[in-house]
C-alpha cells in the first residue's frame, strides 16, 4: 500500500484542513489531483488533455521531495493504478492515476525543480498530462469541496 | 545480579514512586505486579536452567571448551595446517584491525539513526562503500548484507526489480552453497532458474550465450569461480546487455588484487564474501555481504546507504540516504527486509582494505597466486595425483583428482595435521576423486613442501 | 575531517607483506589482470589508527552514556564475552572443518556451544527446537515465513496472506513480502494492542498466519494473545512471535506458551551482544514439534555417544539459510551471557527492565503526552503532541536537544501509528541515577519547549556537527568518493 492511501491521523491530533485547492480541481483519496486544459476552442468530441497533480496537502505529508520517477509519453494509464513512484527524505509512495488514459506530455522540468511541488503545486507541478479514455471517470472524482472534507476526516 | 545496576533498595524506592509499594522487606512482590498484564495461566515459574556463573567461571570453562576441542590423540583443530577455502580463507589480519574494531565507540553503538552521535560509523561506512567501489570498479555500494550467498540472492532480485523479467542464469561454476541458499531464499517466488553446466573448470559460455535471451533478467557468474578458476566475462555481459539482461558477478575481493575487474568485464552488479578481508574464520561468521553497482541502479540496491551532505553550518556530514527504499519506511514494498547488517565487519574491512593500502593488496593477491602456482607444481609433480582442470590459469585455489576417495584422503591428511578438502561430491557429480586446495600468503614454502609429502605418503 | 582516502601519501605503506618464500610465479595472463591496482589508501599504521580513533570519538555506544532506543534493547554488553570470542580455539576455526571425515571430532567444542545454546534457548521460549542459522532478526522472520510456506506447501494448502498489526516493525512485513505473501494490516485498537474485532474479521482461508510481537512496539501485551493464536491455528495457520521485545518477559512467560509456532530472537538484544554500529547480529528461529521437519540444515544434533555432529538428512527442510552454522562468533557471546545469568540472573532482567521502564513513565507523564496511561512492559511511548501544539516543537527537536545534555536519544518517529512518537527502551543495565539524570533532562527540555522553543530549534550545539540536510543528501547523492 503506498503512502499516499494511508495517511490518517490515528492516535495523535487531527490534520490540518487549511489547504486551499482549485475550484476547477478533483481530487483522489490517495490526494492526486485532476485538472482538465482550458478550452481552446476545439471542436466538440475531441477530448481535453487533462492535467496531474499532487495535492498541496500530500506534498505537506510527504516533506521534503528526493526523487521522482514518471512514465514516457505515449504510455497508458489506468485509473487506480500506478503510474510512478515519489520518494521524500522519510516516505516512498506509488503515484496512483486518477484517469485512464494515453500520456501526452510528461514534466520534464520537474524532477530537477523538485521545490515547484512546495511553491506551485497545482500549476507547475503537474506531473503527466493524459489524454482520458473516458471522461466521465473525471465525475466519479472528490470535487474541491469534497476532497476538503475528506481531509478533515483523515 | 550480574550487569543489573540496581539494588534492592532502589527497587523498593522505586517501586514506591510508581505506586506499586508493598509492605514486604523485599521488593520482590512488588516486582512481580509489574507483570500483571500477563494472564496468570500463561506466566511460568522458573526456567530450568543451570545456576549463573562468575565471570572466572565462565571464562575458564568456554576457553576450556575452546582448547580442548579434539577428542582424539590429534593436534587440536585451531592449529591444523590450513588448506581449505571454497569461499572462506585463512588470511593474515593486522593487528591494527583488532585494536581499532574493539574501540567501544565502534562495537558498543548501533544503527546511525542520529547522524550528530554517528559520524564515526557513518563515515566509516562511506569510506567503506567507496573502498568497495575502487575495488570492484563500480560506482555505487551499500553498508553490507549478512553474508556472499545473501548478497547474490540480493542482486537477484534487485535484476528482477530492475528489468520487470523472472529467468535467471546461473552456471555450476559459482560457489554450490550459494546456489543451494539461493534455491532456499526463492523457493515460493516466482523465478525460472536456468542451470547451466561449467565447462573444463569454467563457466559454460557457450551453454549461457544460447540461454540469454529477452525473458532473461540476469547471468550469475562468479571469478574466480568455485574451482579457482579465473575467466573473463565480457561475451557474456554484452550479450545480456543486447537482451536487456544483467550480468551479476560474485567475487572474491582479495583476488581483486591483481585479477581484472567485474567492471572490467562490464558487470552490472558485483557481489562477494568479504570475509578475506580481515575477518577470522570463526566457524562460519560473522561474515560480510558486499554489493556494487551502477550509479543509474542505485535506488534499486537493498541495505543502507550513507551519504555525504552538509550541516547547518556547511560542515562536511554524512547521513543515511535512500532510506524511503528501505524496510522501515516502505514496510511490504521495500527493496529487502535488511535492517540489522554487518556494521562491525564492514569497518573491519575498510580499516583492513587501509592498512594493506593500494601496494600491500597487490602484493598480497600475489603472494597467495605465487604460493598456490607452488603447490600446484609440488602436488602435480606427485605420481598418481593429476590437475583436473589443466591449462587453466587460476588464483589461489586449484582441483587435483587422486586415485582414491577424496574424503579418505583427507581424512588421513587430518590426522597428519593438514586441513585441505570440500566436500565437492555433495554438490558436484563425478568428484569423488577430486579435491581443493587453498592456498594463501600465510602458507609458507616449508608448510607447502610438508603437505606434499604427506599426500605423497598417504598415496 | 578529512576522508581517508584524502590523507593519502603516495609511496607511503602500513602493513608490509614481505618477500615470497616460493621460487614458483603465478601464471595469469595479462588479460585476465587489472588494468591499474585498485586506488586504496597509502597511510602508515600511525595514521590509519589516528584516522579511526578520530572516528570513534564522533561516535556513540552503550559505554559512553544511556542509550534509551525502543525496540533495540541497548543492554550493557559484557567484556568478557569478547575474550572468549577471541579465542583461537574458537575464532580461527574454518567452517568446512566438520563437513570433512575426521574433522567433525576436532571441532567438538564449537558444535557443543551451537548445540548448548539451542538447548537453552528451548527452555527460555518453550520452543522445541531452534535453528542457529539466521544472521538477523530480518533474516529470523524471513526464515519463520520460509518455513511458514513450507508448512502449507506440505499440507497441499492454498495460503496467500499474512496478518500483521499495524503497529509492528517494518522488517515484519517486508519479511512477509519478499517471502511472496501479501500483507493484511491489523489497525491497533484503543486500548493499545491489536484490534481483536477487526482480527476476527480478517481470518479465512487464504491467512497463512500471524505475525506479531507481545508487547507489542506500544509496550504494551495483549491479554487475549492465547485466544489469538487458537483462532489462528482454527484456520490452520500459522502464529509468529517477532521476538524483538523479549526483554519484557524473558524468565517470566514463554511464547511457547502463549500458543507461537515460530519464534525468533534477537541475540544483539535480549542476550546482550553488540550491535556494532549496526551489525552483526543474530536471529535464531525456534520452531513448535510439528515444524521441525521444515528447519533448515544443518542442525547440530547429539549423538548417543554425547559426541555433536551435523545432521543433513531432513527432506522437508526449507535448505540453506546461512553458508554454515549461523553467526557463530555472536552466538558464542550470546551463551557465554545466558551462563553468567543462569536461571536467577535471567528472572531478574525482564522485572528491572520493566520497572526502570515504568519508572520513567511515571516521571514523565506530566510533562509528555503518554499515549496509553496504564502499566507498560519493557518500553512506554510518549507524543509531543503537547510541545506540537504550543509551539511547533516536534520529537525530533526533543530528540536533538538530549544530545546536548549527553544522552543518545529514544526511538523517534516510530511505531509509526503513534504521531510524534518517542519510544523509551531503558533496559536492565541501567541505574536509577542514570535514569535519574535521564528524567530530569527531559524534563527540562519540556520547560524549554514551553519557555523557549527556540533553543531547541537550533540543538545540538555541542557535536561535531548538527543537523545535517538529508534531503540534500537524497538529491545530490554522493555515496561514495571515487
Amino acid at each position: 500500500m503506498g503512502f499516499l492511501k494511508r495517511i490518517t491521523s490515528r492516535l495523535g491530533a487531527p490534520l490540518g484542513s487549511r489547504n486551499m485547492i482549485p475550484t476547477e480541481a478533483r481530487c483522489t483519496e490517495s490526494h492526486e489531483w485532476v485538472i482538465f486544459e482550458p478550452d481552446t476552442g476545439a471542436p466538440l468530441g475531441v477530448p481535453r488533455t487533462a492535467a496531474i497533480g499532487l495535492s498541496e496537502f500530500a506534498v505537506e505529508q510527504l516533506g521534503d521531495i528526493v526523487f521522482l520517477e514518471l512514465p514516457a509519453t505515449g504510455d497508458k494509464v489506468k485509473k487506480g493504478q500506478s503510474f510512478g513512484t515519489i520518494e521524500s527524505v522519510k516516505a516512498a509512495s506509488d503515484l496512483y492515476s486518477p484517469l485512464s488514459g494515453e500520456v501526452l506530455q510528461v514534466n520534464q522540468q520537474l524532477p530537477d525543480n523538485l521545490e515547484l511541488f512546495k511553491t506551485d503545486p497545482y500549476g507547475q507541478a503537474w506531473m503527466i498530462k493524459v489524454k482520458p479514455a473516458d471522461e466521465k471517470e473525471f465525475e466519479t472524482l472528490m470535487d474541491a469541496r469534497q476532497y476538503q472534507q475528506y481531509l478533515k476526516e483523515l | 545480579m550480574p550487569f543489573i545496576s540496581n539494588t534492592p533498595q532502589q527497587q523498593k524506592q522505586m517501586l514506591a514512586e510508581i505506586g506499586l509499594t508493598m509492605d514486604e522487606p523485599s521488593p520482590s512482590k512488588g516486582l512481580d505486579e509489574l507483570f500483571a498484564d500477563i494472564p496468570p495461566e500463561i506466566r511460568c515459574s522458573s526456567l530450568d536452567l543451570p545456576a549463573g556463573l562468575t565471570e572466572q567461571q565462565v571464562h575458564k570453562a568456554l576457553t576450556e571448551i575452546a582448547e580442548k576441542d579434539s577428542v582424539s590423540p590429534v593436534r587440536d583443530a585451531a592449529r591444523l595446517t590450513c588448506f581449505l577455502g571454497g569461499g572462506f580463507y585463512d588470511h593474515f589480519i593486522p593487528a591494527a584491525v583488532y585494536s581499532i574494531i574493539s574501540r567501544s565507540e565502534f562495537y558498543t553503538a548501533y544503527t546511525p539513526y542520529q547522524p550528530e552521535l554517528s559520524q564515526g560509523t557513518l563515515q566509516a561506512i562511506y569510506e567503506y562503500q567507496s573502498a568497495i567501489c575502487r575495488l570492484t570498479g563500480m560506482e555505487a555500494a551499500n553498508a553490507s548484507l549478512y553474508d556472499g550467498g545473501t548478497a547474490i540472492y540480493e542482486a537477484v532480485m534487485m535484476a528482477m526489480r530492475i528489468t520487470g523479467r523472472n529467468k535467471i542464469i546461473i552456471d555450476d561454476s559459482v560457489n554450490p552453497i550459494y546456489r543451494v541458499m539461493i534455491r532456499s531464499y526463492t523457493m515460493n517466488l516466482q523465478i525460472d532458474f536456468e542451470h547451466t553446466n561449467s565447462s573444463d573448470g569454467l563457466a559454460n559460455h557457450e551453454q549461457i550465450l544460447n540461454d540469454i535471451d529477452d525473458k532473461t533478467a540476469a547471468v550469475i557468474l562468479q571469478n574466480p569461480n568455485f574451482f579457482g578458476c579465473i575467466d573473463d566475462f565480457t561475451d557474456i555481459a554484452d550479450a545480456a546487455h543486447k537482451k536487456g539482461a544483467l550480468l551479476i558477478v560474485s567475487s572474491y575481493p582479495l583476488s581483486l588484487g591483481i585479477l581484472k575487474t567485474p567492471a572490467e568485464m562490464d558487470a552490472d552488479i558485483v557481489t562477494g564474501e568479504g570475509q578475506s578481508l580481515g575477518m577470522p574464520l570463526s566457524f562460519g561468521g560473522p561474515y560480510l555481504g558486499f554489493m556494487a553497482t551502477r550509479k543509474k541502479y542505485v535506488r534499486k540496491m537493498p541495505g543502507r546507504i550513507v551519504g555525504e551532505t552538509k550541516d547547518r553550518f556547511e560542515r562536511r556530514s554524512f547521513v543515511l540516504t535512500l532510506q524511503a527504499r528501505e524496510q522501515h519506511i516502505r514496510r511490504d514494498k521495500a527493496t529487502s527486509n535488511i535492517c540489522t547488517n554487518e556494521g562491525l565487519c564492514a569497518l573491519t574491512a575498510l580499516v583492513y582494505m587501509s592498512l594493506l593500502g593500494k601496494e600491500g593488496l597487490r602484493e598480497t593477491a600475489q603472494l597467495c597466486a605465487d604460493k598456490a602456482q607452488y603447490a600446484y607444481e609440488r602436488l602435480t609433480a606427485i605420481p598418481k595425483v593429476e590437475p583436473r582442470f589443466k591449462d587453466r590459469p587460476f588464483f589461489n585455489e586449484f582441483v587435483i583428482d587422486l586415485p582414491f576417495e577424496a574424503a579418505d584422503v583427507t581424512a588421513e591428511l587430518i590426522e597428519k595435521g593438514f586441513a585441505v578438502g570440500f566436500p565437492l561430491s555433495r554438490y558436484y557429480r563425478k568428484m569423488e576423486k577430486s579435491m581443493l586446495i587453498c592456498v594463501t600468503e600465510k602458507r609458507t614454502s616449508r608448510q607447502i613442501s610438508d603437505l606434499a609429502e604427506a599426500l605423497e605418503r598417504v598415496l | 575531517m578529512k576522508l581517508i582516502f584524502e590523507k593519502s601519501v603516495p609511496g607511503r605503506r602500513a602493513l608490509r607483506t614481505g618477500p615470497t618464500d616460493v621460487t614458483a610465479t603465478a601464471n595469469i595472463k595479462k588479460d585476465l589482470l587489472r588494468e591499474t591496482p585498485a586506488v586504496l589508501p597509502e597511510l602508515s599504521e600511525l595514521d590509519v589508527v589516528r584516522h579511526f580513533t578520530e572516528l570513534s570519538r564522533r561516535n556513540f555506544g552503550i559505554d559512553n552514556n544511556f542509550y534509551p532506543l525502543g525496540s533495540c534493547t541497548m543492554k550493557y554488553n559484557p567484556k568478557v564475552t569478547e575474550r572468549i570470542a577471541a579465542c583461537p580455539g574458537f575464532a580461527d576455526l574454518h567452517p568446512l572443518l566438520p563437513q570433512l571425515r575426521m574433522g567433525r571430532m576436532l571441532t567438538q567444542g564449537a558444535l557443543r556451544v551451537i548445540y548448548e545454546t539451542d538447548v537453552l534457548l528451548r527452555q527460555i521460549t518453550g520452543m522445541a527446537g531452534f535453528t542457529m542459522q539466521p544472521m538477523a532478526g530480518a533474516n529470523g522472520e524471513l526464515t519463520g515465513m520460509m518455513i511458514t510456506a513450507a508448512y502449507h506447501r506440505d499440507r497441499s494448502n492454498k495460503k496467500t496472506t499474512i496478518l500483521i498489526p499495524d503497529s509492528g516493525h517494518g522488517t515484519n512485513p517486508a519479511s512477509a513480502a519478499v517471502a511472496g505473501y501479501k500483507v493484511v494490516s491489523i489497525p491497533t485498537g484503543k486500548n493499545g494492542v491489536m484490534d481483536f474485532d477487526a482480527f476476527k474479521k480478517s481470518l479465512n482461508d487464504e491467512v497463512a498466519g500471524l505475525m506479531l510481537t507481545c508487547p507489542n512496539t506500544l509496550g504494551l501485551f495483549n491479554p487475549q494473545i492465547k485466544l489469538i493464536c487458537d483462532l489462528i491455528r482454527s484456520v490452520d495457520g500459522l502464529t509468529y512471535y517477532d521476538g524483538a521485545n523479549l526483554n519484557a518477559i524473558v524468565g517470566k512467560a514463554r511464547p511457547g506458551d502463549f500458543g507461537f509456532d515460530i519464534v525468533h530472537l534477537n541475540l544483539h538484544k535480549t542476550f546482550a551482544t553488540p550491535h556494532g554500529g549496526g551489525g552483526p547480529g543474530a536471529g535464531p528461529v525456534g520452531v513448535n514439534e510439528k515444524l521441525l521437519e521444515f528447519l533448515p540444515v544443518s542442525i547440530v544434533v547429539k549423538k548417543d555417544d554425547g559426541t555433536y555432529a551435523l545432521e543433513y538428512d531432513r527432506p522437508k527442510s526449507i535448505g540453506y539459510i546461512a553458508p554454515f552454522y549461523g553467526n557463530f562468533g555472536v552466538i558464542l557471546k550470546a551463551y557465554a551471557y545466558i551462563l553468567m545469568l543462569g536461571k536467577e540472573g535471567l528472572s531478574r532482567v525482564a522485572e528491572n527492565a520493566v520497572l526502570n521502564a515504568n519508572y520513567i513513565k511515571e516521571k514523565l507523564k506530566n510533562h509528555y503526552n503518554l499515549v496509553f496511561d496504564r502499566l507498560c512492559m519493557h518500553e512506554c511511548v510518549f507524543s509531543t503532541t503537547k510541545q506540537m501544539a504550543e509551539n511547533n516543537i516536534h520529537a525530533l527537536d526533543i530528540a536533538k536537544a538530549l544530545i546536548d545534555r549527553g544522552f543518545h536519544p529514544p526511538t523517534v518517529y516510530f511505531p509509526i501509528i503513534v504521531k510524534e512518537a518517542m519510544m523509551i527502551e531503558p533496559t536492565e543495565t541501567e541505574s536509577k541515577e542514570t535514569l535519574d539524570a535521564f528524567i530530569d533532562a527531559m524534563i527540562d527540555i519540556a520547560q524549554l519547549a514551553e519557555n523557549a522553543p527556540q533553543k531547541l530549534k537550533s540543538a545540538p550545539i555541542t557535536t561535531c556537527v548538527s543537523r545535517p540536510d538529508e534531503t540534500a543528501a537524497a538529491r545530490n547523492l554522493n555515496i561514495a568518493s571515487l
